[in-house]
């Protein structure tokens, strides 16, 4: 990059940008005029030391201040990219590649909406209600009468949940499963607190059945008791395991006096039991497959729905929209059910906190499952299901691959402790055949030996899953 | 001065739309899923036997049924019914730097849609080299901060971020369980409280004199001892006010072994002006959906990027982009970092919007932002002190990006005061001001920013718009206090906001309590 301070090509009197529209020099002294000060410069001394002033100019690059140049020069950097357009993709585990309806796209990237911010509930109306629409939508799929704007991803609302559980329960102990994506365990654990710290919660983990991949619901019973706040686990799991025990672990949970918390992939809900109905009473998890693009992990929000109890409403940090009525009769008109939880009023005395969050991808979710409906949501569930099982078969069928746990939902994991490969030399070498292959999870879970978690969804047609079995098999051998 | 300017005619679009959860009809669809090839059914044959029993949703989820136009249409008339920044002079929402986020970025950012965060690095080297470039090159310069992390998905994120990389270098020098106290002042943004005690600090908050605008150093003195781990500070403060002293500041939590978090959220008005290195802070965030014109998107995605001095630097969370000199890599080797806050690397499409903005501006043109943000402020500022009923609390005189005016004045006068006000001046076609966070420690707060994507003509319309509510509050105070008047929705009842018995945060919820009050 070249280093200039743009000097050479603009003194600082002519640079009129078209972004600023008060770089125009007359109406800068207009206003310096009615100010009463001569430029800048005087005007920031009398409010920064001098001490503290900038004496040169930054060295940056030379500016491309043409929209032309710039696009050239950002466009090249970004040809350097290879995308999941142009190789065929099965990388999941936290961001998946599934089809984002145009009608999502058009949506959010209207203007209002992009450019909205934190007006209120009149001058911003439209977007109070698309969020409401989005908590009604998810209730519908979670089975639960409250839920919240989402935060930034699925870790931090786990997180978010495990300490909604601990101050519901006023206890400091949570178990978690093993199986979990180690990067949402570290988001918790930081959310957790170290152990030096009066309000450590600490964060067990509890075993799996090596055969099925499931809880071990005897370690479980070993390791809750009365003062665990709450058991979390996740439906599909990290692996993609459907989580039979759902009932089971609840019962187990609330015989202690303990949350249930479930960590749930929306995009199966159509197909696999809300997790109320197996006693959740705090749902959280990842709305990214609902209409959102992938952006390179740019596309993530995390949701969290509870019940409608005051207790449980009382401890919850994100925005709840509510609806209510105005005025006039028969109008609709939404607001902040129970502000003064959040940070934006209690600061350190809040619920965690509240920030800029993931507003867009909400509303994209809400016209996402909108689009779908009752029977597009229950549909894209049966494909994701075949088209998955349909890969893991053929994977199968390759000398040396094993699928070693078979119920499972959109993520499965692969072995190839039968080959003479490690999963990195097979994803490089996929790589030649413009292949993404799944993530390699031997350093997460080394029990597992040389294995790979895939994620096939309801964008891969037959052709590509064979084009995937036919370049391993080659890759393997 | 001229604020009796002519105000256009204006009405919100009013499309009285019902929820979505009442609309359409059964057997509508939005959209169909791709097909399952004939050939895949055969060979697994039914979904359902791939499920557990137990696991088996029994009923259809109670979702809207609706044609792909009426879906369209709903959500076109939703974002009809949202003032968004590019359609109104916006400079009201203070504190959040409200400018124009160019379209060219969009066009860019679309190019990033489908790559997926786990790709081998050697498919991502140009979303590497941005945000590597971005950090190195252009935060580095401004700052005088040594490495960059853009995992932060927000401000207040980043600000945890920053209190956990506090907590890890107190806990790294075993000195954790003493040093257990963050210190923040009350104008800094919440999160500089809430973030710390989610981290699991006890939070000092340091309230400002009378006079100054700020908590005094004798005040800071009195706050430290062997207990303080940081401090976690907004400059300027929301007051607009620049703590002159803030290098001493620094150095007196430095005295006692604290660690110093600047949080810059928004440093529009100090870009080239001012660096945080240079006031002695060890780490410091931008807000790129702020200062570097990524859009605030309804209220994110964002992204806040994390500075820090390079002795921090081992304790960022992974993966950090690094550069060998031909080649960018994703570092999660890194033994002492705090781990993850955010899961993969961030938002990466808000880096390469604040990265093609910056590379549009460069040096000159940032402190053109800055310089123009600081007279437009200073412009405004004798526009707004004209009107009846507005004063500037504390005797500070000159501002740097905002002011927190006072309407207690027109309160005292008319019985008019900010929420009515914030009512009545959306009937003018501008966006609602930002108030104050609470508690509102200026009484009757507003808080606008008219940074540099705001014209001389834009501000002296928003100024005739607040001198024509001011006016109407002396001579017609109701017309105020029934306001909005010209919005999309009448008044609302704000009552059922805060009852359990009637609150609704979803329409499932709302049909049972409504079915429930019917009954009684």
């Amino acid at each position: 990059m070249n280093l200039s301070n743009g000097s050479v090509t603009m003194s600082k009197r002519q640079f009129i940008h078209p972004y600023i529209p008060n770089s125009v020099p007359e109406v800068k002294e207009e206003m310096l005029k009615e100010i009463g000060a001569k430029n800048a410069e005087e005007l920031y001394s009398k409010m920064i030391p001098k001490r503290l002033r900038l004496k040169t100019t930054m060295k940056l690059p030379k500016p491309l201040p043409s929209e032309y140049d710039l696009k050239r020069h950002v466009g090249k950097i970004l040809a350097k990219n290879q995308t999941c357009q142009e190789y065929l993709n099965f990388l999941g585990a936290g961001c998946w590649q599934h089809y984002v309806p145009a009608v999502c796209d058009e949506i959010v990237r209207r203007s209002e909406f992009l450019t909205a911010y934190s007006g209120e509930f009149y001058s911003d109306f439209g977007r109070y209600q698309a969020f409401f629409e989005f908590q009604s939508m998810m209730g519908e799929l979670v089975g639960m009468d409250v839920v919240g704007v989402p935060t930034y991803d699925w870790g931090a609302s786990a997180g978010n949940a495990i300490r909604m559980a601990s101050r519901v329960t006023n206890k400091k102990e949570v178990l978690v499963p093993k199986i979990i994506n180690p990067y949402r365990l570290s988001i918790i654990r930081n959310f957790c607190q170290p152990k030096v710290m009066p309000n450590h919660i600490d964060v067990k983990l509890v075993n799996y059945d090596p055969e099925v991949g499931m809880l071990d619901l005897e370690d479980l019973k070993s390791k809750i008791s009365l003062k665990t706040a709450g058991v979390y686990f996740e439906n599909p799991s990290y692996l993609g395991i459907i989580e039979a025990q759902g009932e089971e672990i609840s019962k187990i949970a609330h015989e202690n006096k303990a949350v249930s918390i479930v960590g749930a992939g929306p995009i199966s809900l159509g197909v696999l039991a809300p997790p109320a109905e197996y006693g959740a009473d705090i749902v959280c998890g990842e709305i990214q497959p609902l209409g959102i693009h992938m952006y390179c992990g740019g596309g993530l929000g995390g949701f969290i729905a509870c019940r409608d109890e005051e207790k449980y409403v009382g401890e919850h940090p994100s925005h709840l929209i509510s609806i209510t009525a105005t005025e006039r009769e028969g109008e609709y008109a939404f607001g902040e059910c129970r502000f003064d939880r959040t940070s934006y009023v209690a600061r350190d005395k809040a619920k965690d906190w509240v920030g800029t969050g993931t507003a867009l991808w909400t509303i994209a979710a809400a016209v996402y499952m909108a689009l779908m409906g009752p029977h597009g949501i229950k549909e894209i569930g049966e494909t994701i299901i075949q088209k998955s099982h349909y890969a893991a078969e053929l994977l199968s069928e390759i000398e040396g691959v094993k699928i070693p746990f078979s119920s499972f939902f959109k993520e499965f994991v692969v072995n190839f402790d039968g080959t003479n490969k490690t999963v990195y030399k097979i994803n490089k070498a996929l790589l030649k055949h413009r292949i993404f292959g799944g993530k390699d999870i031997a350093k997460e879970f080394p029990e597992l030996g040389k294995s790979a978690l895939y994620c096939v969804t309801e964008i891969h047609t037959k052709e590509d899953i064979e084009k995937l079995a036919s370049a391993l098999k080659e890759v393997v051998k | 001065m001229k604020t009796n300017l002519k105000l256009r005619r204006y009405h919100a679009p009013v499309w009285n739309e019902p929820v979505i959860m009442e609309m359409g009809r059964r057997g509508e669809r939005g959209i169909i899923v791709p097909e399952v090839e004939k050939e895949i059914s055969e060979a697994v044959g039914d979904a359902e036997s791939y499920i557990p029993a137990k696991m088996r949703r029994k009923q259809l989820p109670e979702l809207p049924e609706l044609a792909q136009p009426h879906v369209l249409r709903h959500y076109l008339r939703l974002s009809q019914q949202t003032l968004g920044m590019e359609i109104n002079i916006d400079l009201g929402e203070g504190t959040c730097t409200m400018k124009y986020s160019p379209k060219v970025n969009e066009e860019l950012v679309k190019q990033i849609a489908e790559i997926h965060p786990l790709q081998d690095e050697d498919t991502i080297q140009g979303i590497l080299e941005v945000v590597y470039k971005f950090g190195k090159v252009f935060l580095s310069e401004i700052s005088g901060m040594d490495e960059f992390s853009f995992h932060a998905g927000g401000g207040s994120e980043s600000a945890f971020t920053g209190a956990c990389i506090i907590r890890k270098y107190h806990e790294i020098n075993g000195e954790l369980a003493q040093r257990n106290e963050v210190i923040t002042t009350i104008f800094s943004h919440p999160c500089d409280a809430a973030t710390p005690a989610t981290a699991g600090f006890n939070v000092i908050t340091l309230y400002p004199d009378k006079e100054t605008g700020l908590p005094s150093v004798e005040a800071l003195k009195a706050a430290v001892s062997k207990h303080t781990a940081g401090l976690m500070i907004t400059n300027p403060e929301d007051t607009g006010i620049f703590n002159p002293e803030i290098d001493e500041w620094t150095k007196i939590i430095h005295e006692v072994g604290g660690l110093c978090l600047y949080d810059q959220a928004n440093a529009n008005a100090i870009l080239g002006i001012t660096k945080a290195k240079d006031a002695g802070f060890d780490m410091c965030f931008f807000n790129l959906h702020k200062t570097f014109a990524s859009p605030h998107g309804s209220d994110g995605p964002a992204c806040s990027a994390l500075g820090v001095k390079k002795e921090l630097a081992r304790f960022l969370p992974v993966p950090v982009v690094t550069f060998d000199g031909s080649k960018y890599h994703l570092d999660y080797n890194r033994p002492y970092s705090i781990g993850k806050i955010k899961d993969f690397y961030g938002n990466v499409p808000v880096v390469l919007r604040a990265y093609a903005w910056a590379m549009s501006m460069g040096a000159e043109g940032l402190r053109e932002a800055a310089e123009v943000s600081m007279i437009n402020n200073n412009y405004l500022e004798k526009r707004l002190l004209a009107i009846s009923g507005v004063t500037k609390p504390y005797k500070v005189e000159k501002r740097v990006d905002q002011i927190r005016y006072s309407l207690e004045k027109l309160k005292e006068d008319t019985g008019i005061g900010i929420q009515d006000a914030n009512r009545r001046i959306i009937d003018y076609g501008i966006q609602s001001v930002w108030t104050s966070h609470h508690p509102w420690v200026v009484p009757e707060p507003f808080t606008p920013e008219p940074c540099e994507t705001y014209s001389k003509a834009d501000m002296d319309y928003w100024a005739a718009v607040l001198s024509r509510v001011s006016k109407e509050a002396y001579t017609n105070p109701e017309i105020v206090k029934t306001a909005p008047h010209n919005s999309t929705i009448a008044k609302m009842n704000e009552a059922p906001l805060d009852d359990p018995k009637k609150w609704a945060m979803t329409w499932r919820a709302y049909l049972k309590k409504r079915k429930r009050s019917k009954k009684t």
